[in-house]
């Protein structure tokens, strides 16, 4: 029975994958992605780590594609990457030499150890709940010590790390702020720029259209553009006024 | 098949139960439902104002700080589970600790505040 759900969800974590990489809309990989780490929370609890696969939807499959949704939505799905432009010269040939290289190595690794790539066999001993002794002497049944151990090792070995990890949930919270935080005073027109994957030669940005509020209005700028800046520079202050 | 696994068995039912509930409605109506195509019907409101450009606009970027903050006390509770379940076996140290934890991730939520990014106008 292990092994039908092994396979059944190793199946959807690898057309989960396959999508990531095919599919053209980048909201639809993201969705493929779900499947993805929803198969291997399914594996996590086919190896009895019920904890680790509610970790796993939760964060991975809940709260991660959220945030890459975001990230997609605010870059705009519309204003996706040309995929077929290629930055680098040749890219996708270098990729597959690069892959074929890697599955080479996969392979000869696997016919080297024959038999012992994942390290230790699997019997009743290695899963990973198994009855704990408490410190008053009694025992807790394997059902419920999976999350036990898991909270010993947290606040024993690795206590420290757990509290370095709130700092490090802390510096990204205080990086999106300082990124998307409006700033003080009116808000200024965006920098006439070309994104560096347009594969054109950026228009030089003069320090005082950068600076200089007023830059807007200059007449050498893209009529169209202008008046999008200035648009939502007038909204965003109207809203200051409001607050 | 194990004991554990024997447990999930009733989630693998009520997901197969609910796939299959969903596919055989939408199907039998597709079966049954006359087809006459029309623009209008295509709208994402029918009866209502004419959507105006796609809905794969840009969002606001605002959104993204709300969900950050939603993926930090979402791994905030994900480490308070396995706290609460040992809280008496580590007894003050365990509640320092994470009351430790839980002041950096509130100092966090407080930038966040005091910047104004919080506010919603």
């Amino acid at each position: 029975m292990e092994a039908i759900v092994f396979f059944v969800s190793a199946a959807i974590i690898l057309a989960g994958g396959l999508g990531v990489i095919v599919l053209r809309n980048p909201v639809h990989a993201a969705l493929s992605l779900v499947a993805t780490l929803f198969g291997v929370a399914v594996l996590f609890i086919d190896m009895e780590a019920y904890f680790l696969a509610a970790v796993q939807v939760i964060v991975y499959a809940g709260a991660i594609v959220v945030l890459f949704l975001f990230v997609i939505m605010l870059v705009g799905v519309d204003k996706a990457e040309d995929i077929y432009a290629e930055p680098i010269i040749k890219q996708r040939q270098f990729a597959a030499l690069a892959a074929a290289g890697m599955l080479i190595l996969v392979a000869l690794v696997g016919v080297a150890f024959a038999g012992d790539v994942t390290g230790q066999p699997s019997n009743e001993d290695m899963t990973i709940s198994r009855a704990i002794e408490n410190p008053d002497g009694t025992t807790t049944p394997a059902e419920t010590s999976n999350i036990n151990q898991l909270a010993e090792a947290l606040f024993t070995d690795y206590v420290f790390a757990f509290e370095i990890t709130a700092l490090l949930l802390t510096i990204a919270v205080v990086g999106a702020v300082v990124l998307a935080r409006r700033p003080k005073g009116d808000l200024q027109p965006l920098p006439d720029v070309e994104p560096s994957w347009a594969l054109r030669k950026p228009r030089a940005v003069t320090p005082t259209e950068a600076t200089d509020p007023s830059a807007g209005d200059d007449a050498d700028q893209d009529p169209d553009e202008t008046t999008v800046d200035q648009a939502a520079t007038d909204g965003a202050e109207t809203d200051e006024a409001k607050a | 098949m194990s004991e554990f696994l024997r447990s999930y068995l009733t989630v693998a039912i009520f997901g197969a139960t609910g796939c299959l509930l969903v596919g055989a409605f939408v199907g039998l109506s597709a079966l049954v439902r006359p087809t006459r195509p029309q623009a209008q019907k295509y709208l994402t409101y029918e009866s209502g104002v004419d959507p105006v450009g796609t809905g794969w606009s840009q969002s606001n970027i605002r959104y993204y700080v709300f969900a950050l903050l939603f993926v930090m006390f979402d791994v905030e509770a994900v480490f308070i589970f396995p706290w609460a379940t040992r809280l008496e076996a580590y007894g003050y140290f365990g509640l320092v600790e994470m009351a430790i934890f839980i002041f950096i991730l509130a100092l966090g939520l407080f930038y966040a505040w005091r910047k104004g990014v919080l506010r919603w106008v």
